[in-house]
């Protein structure tokens, strides 16, 4: 946390303990200002007090609204920058993480803790402990005794009772999340598995399934519904034992009825801060929790290690070398079930067993594959999905790291180039490629900021993207998650940018994917007439069109299980001309 | 109040208790504050002796035990509310059946059913009780205030509307405010997750640092817009408390003059001191509480359009053996498994499908007769309509005009539970459950042994589940993520084996994404399952098309052409050269 931010909080902290010393003020003053006008003593004794009553009820609203404005001005400012670094820690490429983008979003919501931290639970808890310790202090004046059972008593309410109830809030949370996922699970289900259900007449015996979960789910909730009130209960009880302890032993010690009136209203009212933190330690438990995560995620080690120095960016026509490369991955999913929700639990005792088995189980994804890539060479990989044609690609842009092997660029080791340099050049069309809540122009500008509206034109033309960039609009707004766009524009937004980014060496992955047959074939006809001369990879599963290209090379479970000239691979049994017939079938 | 909401808590019995015991807890606390004031106020003022602490201590005692019964009693009815409601949402997704929750966004329906309705919490166990207390405490404390001193009481009675009025009035401003900025604010709070999703996107064009400036912009415009509607909607609060607190200074004042000039004792004033702020505060609570509860409110929305949503008319007709007397004399075979238990002839007659929303019919007058164990290859590209056949044929829709008839029974008159009984089904991307995989398989018929299973699983060609770390009894992970394509869609294959008694088989394109070892071994399952079945498979591949006696090619909807090959592989790569040779059209 910078120095400046440090001073907002503390305003923001001295706001909130003078609103709620403001509100002591108030009753304190009131309570004496009765009392001793119940004394009938002269007006000009009661002044100050009348004044001091007045001032602390104005003063007590415009320092709370003081509190809650820089507090959260604060909070949004801490939460700023908890997201800058976490964005700097996902910036280097990351292992493949569970959870897809389920996982993102609740890291999101995650960097809200910070603000939950700082507004729900710091600022209450300070003021109320600066307000309870004026109430003490103003205790001390009167009777030191009593100002000793009130700090009893508030240490049992601010205290004990918040730190019960995190405990319990964790406890509970620890319980309660697996009950979530499994009812989530079971709906999905029911959801996901409709056609099977249906189809086995099983969707009964599902739906119970559901309900059960449901069930089980609310029985816990119950159960925390009454630990809750309980600290609900102990927060009142504490107030008012305090209070009636405090007025005996006031009588008791002769404090007469304005002390004892003073004191009384003091204790009553130091409490009304001091009573809500019970609900912030609950809070408390779910925000450290999420501050957790969020250590876990930027103490992740990143996929690829960067040099300490990288070697200088090569230069001119580049000759890539793919030599005997193998990749393995941590398994999707490891066989026990519950470790999925786990490690989105964030458990600590499972991530480390996930890790652990992890280790154990790394599935060889590509298992020495080598191709060369001269300048101008067009290289198609084709092979069924799962095979590690997606996983060549992110080896070439060094997001995943070799366990042998190497790919060279002019005979430089890619390890030795920073990675960015290496994507700078090896780039292009990527799987799950994502259109961001900008217009179509930014969206394409992306991959060219520079890029003048001639350029943009032409690599929107090379997509065939023209007529529905002139029919929607160059400042049309895509929406979330690009949902406005459907499934083939996204594609041929992505190869535009592609296309515009230029890189030496493009790549492509599955371009043609989700597209119908009809735009499918132009768009692999037009693609085919752009690439040429270019240094090209094509990750593809349509086979049509590859003729065209220098080499194909066929990946099955890792290995390269055919390579050569299209028509050379048609002329012999195997799985590309197995393929090829399969598709001329479909095809009509 | 949420209209549709309380028509459920009412029809929920165990809701209205729950709810009822809520409220009333929560309004005797308020009603105690009243008790509780005038025994301090007696207490300070040395009118009661020790006694009055005594019986302050005890009010106390039960109002403590009075806000946990509301605790807990909120904590029920707010699980009972939501269960009621996940209940019939769940029976909801279930109706719905596959065909139209194809329609939905999924994700979003198993986010709501799941923790979407967590967000009613805040408005059922704070916003409803705070109006009850809000309803009822102010006027008990205006009533007693009357009692003890007239000229309190009248401040306090013409200062109280100030509250809600005031709360109306700032509430209408800033909600204009809110309006103006929700737009910016929700684009510029949704920027980071934007950006952290298409992270992969940016590297690859090298510009994930660049965003880090970004980034910290956009947070800087965020914050500043978000301060700005602060301002604003703290400033409704800020009015509220400084209406309530200057009003109890309006009472206090006098009083103190009044104890001055000797002509109103200190117990009433300790009293009226205590017993003003009571006035204003469950009023100012009420409103706190509402802002909590909007995101529920939301979810209640959601929820209850998903409910509301049309076409849930559709599994009621489950069993229907005489209805549709003007059916062309179909009717009477209808009761019972009538088709003997062979394999049935299947026969669409001038069907067409329309799916709401949607302009062109997912099928369009197709007649087709599928004889009894005759085995058919659905071909074509996707969305020709070859799944609109295979759901027609499952019962998932219905025709929007024509029939489809079973043994020259129409499907509609069947008992779909009996009908889906002869079937061995196997999706395009079947559901893994969550379970062992023995459960996996015996998915269609729970009853089944652990040798039936085995021998099902033998019968897909599924070897592979000995090798897995407990055998049949491991557990899947999540929609089957633990086991590849290949051996999912054997596991599904052994599920069809597992029933007995089917005689349709119908498989949708099983090869799809499938490596050629896996191929092979899915193939040969299929032409096991195939026999003495009436089938209906639709293919990609050619080793699938193989199996096949007849070849229908389906395109937009129509049959285009409908072959008959002696098997052989020649004859089927021939008739798609000739097919391929014709023009493709719109």
């Amino acid at each position: 946390m910078t120095r400046r931010m440090g001073v907002r909080l503390v305003w923001a902290v001295l706001a909130g303990a003078a609103a709620d010393l403001a509100g002591l003020g108030l009753v304190a003053a009131a309570a004496w200002l009765i009392t001793r006008a119940a004394e009938q003593p002269p007006l000009a004794a009661l002044s100050v007090a009348i004044v001091a009553t007045r001032a602390f009820a104005t003063s007590k609203g415009v320092f709370r609204y003081a509190e809650r404005l820089t507090g959260h001005d604060v909070a949004l400012r801490a939460q700023a920058g908890t997201r800058e670094r976490l964005y700097d820690a996902l910036v280097a490429p990351q292992q493949p993480r569970h959870g897809g983008a389920d996982l993102l979003s609740r890291m999101v919501d995650d960097t809200e803790a910070v603000q939950d931290l700082l507004v729900r639970c710091l600022l209450p808890a300070v003021a109320a402990a600066m307000a309870g310790l004026a109430a003490v202090v103003i205790g001390l004046t009167i009777l030191p005794v009593a100002a000793l059972v009130l700090l009893a008593g508030l240490v049992v309410a601010g205290v004990l009772l918040p730190a019960g109830a995190a405990a319990a809030a964790r406890r509970w949370s620890a319980r309660l999340a697996p009950a979530r996922a499994a009812l989530a699970g079971r709906v999905a289900d029911l959801v996901h598995g409709s056609a099977d259900l249906a189809a086995y007449g099983a969707d009964g015996e599902a739906l119970a399934r559901a309900r059960e979960a449901d069930e089980a789910l609310a029985a816990l909730e119950r159960r925390q519904a009454r630990v809750h009130a309980a600290a609900l209960a102990g927060g009142i009880l504490a107030q008012v034992l305090t209070v009636v302890a405090v007025v005996l032993l006031a009588q008791a010690g002769g404090a007469g009825s304005v002390g004892t009136a003073v004191l009384a209203l003091t204790s009553l009212v130091a409490f009304e801060p001091v009573l809500p933190l019970a609900a912030a330690g609950e809070r408390l438990a779910g925000v450290t929790a999420a501050l957790r995560r969020l250590r876990e995620v930027r103490a992740a080690v990143p996929a690829v290690a960067e040099p300490a120095a990288p070697a200088p960016r090569p230069d001119g026509p580049l000759t890539i070398e793919v030599d005997n490369l193998v990749v393995s991955h941590p398994p999707a999913t490891t066989t026990a079930a519950g470790q999925e929700q786990g490690a989105l639990d964030g458990a600590p005792q499972n991530g480390q067993q996930g890790h652990h088995r992890r280790q154990q189980q790394r599935r060889v994804v590509l298992d020495g594959v080598s191709l060369r890539l001269t300048p101008g060479r067009r290289v198609a990989v084709v092979g069924p999905s799962g095979a590690g044609k997606s996983t060549l690609l992110a080896a070439l842009m060094r997001l995943v790291e070799p366990e042998s092997g190497a790919v060279r660029v002019n005979g430089v080791d890619i390890r030795a180039l920073a990675g960015d340099d290496v994507r700078a050049l090896m780039t292009g069309l990527t799987q799950d490629p994502y259109i961001f809540r900008a217009s179509v122009r930014d969206n394409l500008r992306l991959a060219g900021p520079e890029a003048d509206d001639e350029t943009l034109h032409r690599a929107v033309r090379d997509a065939r993207l023209e007529e529905w960039v002139e029919r929607t609009g160059w400042d049309a707004e895509l929406g979330e998650d690009g949902r406005t766009v459907s499934g083939g524009q996204l594609q041929r937004l992505a190869l535009a940018r592609a296309l515009l980014y230029d890189p030496p060496v493009l790549l492509l992955d599955e371009p043609a994917e989700a597209l119908d047959e009809e735009t499918a074939d132009r768009l692999t006809a037009d693609l085919l007439d752009v690439t040429r001369g270019r240094t090209t990879l094509l990750v593809t599963h349509r086979l049509k069109g590859l003729e065209r290209v220098d080499e194909v090379i066929v990946l099955e479970e890792g290995r390269v299980v055919q390579r050569g000239h299209h028509d050379e691979l048609v002329s012999v049994p195997g799985y590309y001309r197995d393929l090829w017939e399969s598709e001329a079938l479909t095809r009509r | 109040m949420h209209k549709d909401l309380f028509a459920l808590m009412r029809a929920e019995r165990t809701v209205r208790v729950h709810l009822a015991v809520t409220m009333t807890a929560a309004v005797l606390t308020g009603l105690l504050v009243l008790v509780q004031a005038e025994l301090l106020a007696g207490a300070l003022s040395g009118r009661f002796g020790a006694a009055a602490l005594a019986a302050l201590a005890a009010v106390v005692a039960v109002r403590a035990l009075l806000a946990w019964a509301q605790g807990v009693f909120a904590g029920r009815t707010a699980t009972a509310v939501k269960s009621a409601l996940r209940h019939r949402l769940l029976a909801r997704l279930r109706d719905l059946g596959p065909a139209r929750l194809a329609a939905h966004r999924s994700g979003e329906l198993v986010t709501l059913t799941g923790r979407g309705l967590d967000g009613l919490d805040d408005y059922l166990t704070g916003y409803l009780p705070s109006i009850a207390v809000a309803a009822v405490v102010p006027v008990a404390v205006v009533v007693r205030l009357f009692a003890a001193d007239l000229a309190s009481a009248v401040i306090v009675l013409v200062t109280l509307p100030l509250i809600p009025i005031f709360g109306a009035l700032v509430g209408m401003t800033t909600k204009a405010v809110t309006e103006r900025q929700f737009t910016a604010l929700s684009r510029l709070g949704g920027h980071f997750l934007d950006v952290v999703r298409g992270l992969p996107t940016l590297r690859a064009f090298g510009r994930a640092r660049y965003q880090a400036t970004v980034i910290r912009e956009i947070a800087d415009a965020h914050r500043s817009a978000t301060m700005r509607t602060l301002r604003v909607a703290f400033l409704s609060s800020l009015v509220l408390e400084l209406c309530a607190s200057l009003s109890v200074a309006l009472v206090a004042v006098p009083i103190g003059l009044r104890l001055l000039g000797g002509s109103l004792d200190l117990t009433t004033a300790l009293l009226v001191l205590l017993l003003a702020p009571e006035a204003y505060l469950p009023l100012r609570a009420m409103g706190t509480r509402f802002h909590a509860s909007m995101e529920g409110i939301a979810a209640a929305d959601a929820a209850f359009a998903v409910l509301d949503s049309p076409g849930g008319e559709e599994p009621a007709p489950a069993v229907k053996p005489l209805a549709r007397g003007a059916g062309e004399g179909s009717a009477p075979a209808a009761e019972a498994p009538a088709w003997g238990g062979g394999a049935p002839e299947l026969r669409l007659e001038h069907v067409t499908v329309r799916y709401p929303g949607r302009d062109e019919p997912a099928l369009e007058d197709v007649s087709l007769t599928i004889a009894p164990g005759e085995r058919v290859a659905l071909v074509g590209e996707s969305g020709g309509g070859k799944s609109t056949l295979l759901s027609l044929l499952l019962g998932f829709v219905r025709p929007s005009a024509g029939r489809v008839l079973v043994d020259g029974v129409d499907l509609r008159e069947l008992d779909l539970a009996q009908w889906r009984a002869r079937l061995a089904f196997v999706a395009q991307r079947p559901h893994l459950f969550a379970a062992s995989v023995a459960d996996n398989i015996r998915l269609g018929t729970p009853a089944a042994s652990s040798e039936d299973v085995r021998r099902a699983a033998a019968a897909a060609d599924a070897g592979f589940v000995a090798d897995l770390p407990q055998g049949f009894d491991t557990v899947l992970g999540e929609r089957g993520a633990n086991l590849s394509a290949g051996q999912r869609q054997r596991v599904a294959l052994a599920r069809a084996f597992c029933r007995p008694g089917t005689s349709v088989l119908l498989l949708d394109e099983p090869t799809a994404r499938l490596d050629g070892r896996s191929e092979a071994a899915v193939v040969a399952a299929t032409e096991r399952l195939a026999r003495d079945r009436t089938a209906v498979v639709v293919a990609h591949r050619p080793a699938m098309i193989h199996l096949a006696d007849r070849v229908i090619r389906l395109h937009a909807g129509r049959v285009i052409t409908d072959t008959t090959p002696n098997g052989t592989a020649g004859h089927a790569w021939a008739l798609t050269e000739t097919v391929a040779g014709e023009g493709c059209g719109a």
